[in-house]
């Protein structure tokens, strides 16, 4: 059956679709698949805002950069974006059982990258950032679960104190690796390169709870 | 007046509702106005038929020299009393009806005029003012005290064009196509929190400077009250003409730069000044300290036309999505690249600009 035709700057294309490949190479607008259930989205051109909101499954390849809020609620399912990601990108993702959302990022992401994050997996590899921090401020504000991977030898400044950096270790590594070698075979990027690079991983405290973030009683 | 827009979404929003767009040609090459039309048409979904807006700069190079008044009128008895008002204190050089074009998406129009005038030698002599702050006094002295008349654009050599409507039709009203400029900006607005009405839709101007906006003021009343205290008075039943008199008063009246207004509006949290260098902490810290008042917190994205340039600023959280292309000579604004692709496929540079980063297009300085 031959693809619908989507028109430029169209929103919900794909939205909650379960099935079958969309191939896109005009800019589609925003939430570009919305609530998607298990079709695959390629884009060969940049996506606007809120790319893969509250997405349940299936996968969304952009061929460029995605807009703000990225991931938004994202649930399960995968989004491999080539170049940068705007503010906002995998907020209050989360996860269960083996419901477990990816987000990899291959340039930079902006501020509040997984503002609140509860669950899944977002990867950001900073390619062409590698003299300074590959993502905005107020990075992993409010996380409670889940967790985000950086490439780079800069870690932000003003990250929350409910979050735990640390190097990340060879098991990390097993979560993190098969993604990055995924993010290379669909834009062409060198692995073995990419994973010889230092990568912080960032938890939340679980020893740190919110009860005194916003008032001390 | 229409019905109040209500927005449907919750109280976390994902950016939606209003759309703005620009185009500017850095060499000053004039361009007609069916490309911004396009632009923010395809954003159509963005606005709710309640209020769409443009801004030309360089459409009236025939009277560069005089202020032109483009004035709403809700009755002849309006506009009586305007034109007195006008003749006794500008030489109107010319004045005439705006051209429109009857069409049924646009309907209860005002009576809408356009005056090329210059301030009166001797008023302006026994004024003791500058010729700006004349004129900007008039302005407000006609919008706040003659009823039914309201002069929503008073620039040189730049012009609004506004309506309730969607903004492709409000386009189309105003013969758009007929008129040529090297910036034009464009507003497809979905009001929030304030009715629909025409002198509601934006742009918002005040002398040249124009503001498009896409969001709401949160901290709109301590705004209002500041800027109450010197002179302005907020009468348009909307957030966005506040920012037009925090531009005007910032720029115009306390000198700043266009990019020190924008850290003033859009100022950065005190955590992210305080990792700043020596130098930066300490000018970021004046500028918040000093105009406090000013600080405009809640979602915005902005465009601000000016003779000569174009201003885009995001709040500083980013709460609404701004996209910005180049080609050639051209520079594009958008709420959407979608809106910029459709009038320019291929581009040399496209990107977001950071939340509280002004991005500042100027004509190229010709050599003569």
């Amino acid at each position: 059956m031959d693809q619908k035709v989507y028109q430029l700057g169209q929103r919900y294309i794909g939205a909650g679709q379960s099935t079958g490949t969309i191939e896109l190479h005009e800019v589609p607008g925003n939430a570009l698949g919305a609530y998607l259930d298990g079709a695959e989205i390629v884009l060969h051109c940049n996506a606007q805002d809120a790319t893969g909101d509250t997405m349940n499954a299936g996968e969304i390849t952009i061929y460029g950069s995605t807009g703000d809020a990225a991931g938004y609620a994202m649930r399960g399912g995968s989004i491999y974006v080539q170049g940068d990601a705007g503010y906002r990108a995998g907020i209050h993702m989360k996860e269960y059982k083996d419901k477990v959302p990816v987000l990899v990022i291959g340039g930079k992401a902006g501020s509040f990258l997984g503002e609140y994050q509860a669950g899944g997996v977002i990867v950001v590899l900073g390619i062409g950032c590698e003299d300074r921090q590959p993502v905005g401020n107020f990075c992993g504000t409010g996380m409670h679960g889940g967790r985000i991977f950086l490439r780079t030898e800069h870690l932000p400044k003003d990250l929350p104190e409910q979050v735990i950096v640390r190097q990340a270790d060879a098991e990390d590594m097993e979560i993190a690796a098969p993604l990055i070698r995924r993010y290379c075979e669909k834009f062409g990027a060198d692995a073995e390169a990419l994973l010889r690079d230092t990568y912080y991983v960032l938890r939340p405290n679980t020893k740190n709870p919110y009860r005194q973030l916003y008032v001390t009683n | 007046m229409l019905k109040e827009g209500r927005s449907p979404q919750g109280a976390f929003r994902i950016p939606s509702g209003c759309a703005v767009s620009s185009v500017f040609s850095k060499s000053g090459r004039r361009l007609d106005g069916s490309d911004i039309i396009r632009s923010i048409a395809i954003m159509h979904d963005r606005s709710n038929g309640l209020g769409g807006g443009f801004a030309g700069y360089g459409i009236y190079p025939e009277y560069a020299e005089q202020y032109a008044f483009h004035v709403f009128y809700n009755h002849a008895k309006a506009k009586e009393e305007c034109e007195k008002f006008l003749n006794e204190h500008f030489d109107l050089v010319n004045l005439s009806k705006i051209p429109t074009r009857k069409i049924p998406q646009i309907t209860d129009e005002p009576l809408i005029w356009r005056y090329f005038v210059t301030p009166l030698h001797t008023k302006l002599a026994e004024s003791q003012l500058n010729e700006d702050e004349f004129v900007v006094r008039c302005v407000n002295r006609v919008n706040t005290y003659i009823d039914g008349a309201y002069i929503f654009s008073s620039g040189k050599n730049m012009g609004v064009f506004k309506a309730v409507g969607y903004p492709e039709d409000v386009g189309r009203f105003y013969r758009l196509e007929e008129y040529a400029g090297y910036c034009w900006t464009a507003h497809g607005r979905y009001p929030t929190n304030t009715p629909g009405w025409w002198g509601g839709a934006h742009p918002f101007a005040l002398l040249d400077y124009s503001i498009v906006h896409n969001g709401e003021i949160s901290s709109y009343d301590a705004n209002r009250r500041f800027i109450e205290m010197y002179g302005y008075n907020c009468n348009l039943l909307t957030d966005t003409e506040v920012i037009t008199y925090i531009i005007d008063y910032l720029v115009r009246r306390q000198g700043l730069t266009l990019r020190e207004a924008a850290n003033v509006i859009a100022a950065p949290f005190w955590t992210t000044i305080e990792n700043k260098s020596p130098e930066e902490r300490a000018r970021l810290t004046y500028l918040r300290n000093v105009y406090a008042g000013l600080l405009i917190t809640g979602p915005f994205s902005i465009l601000v036309g000016f003779t000569g340039g174009l201003m885009a600023l995001n709040d500083r959280l980013k709460l609404r999505s701004m996209v910005v292309g180049e080609k050639d000579d051209m520079a594009y604004v958008a709420s959407e690249e979608s809106a910029i692709r459709v009038i320019q496929p291929s581009l040399d540079k496209v990107w977001a600009p950071a939340g509280g980063e002004p991005v500042i297009f100027t004509l190229d300085q010709k050599n003569d």
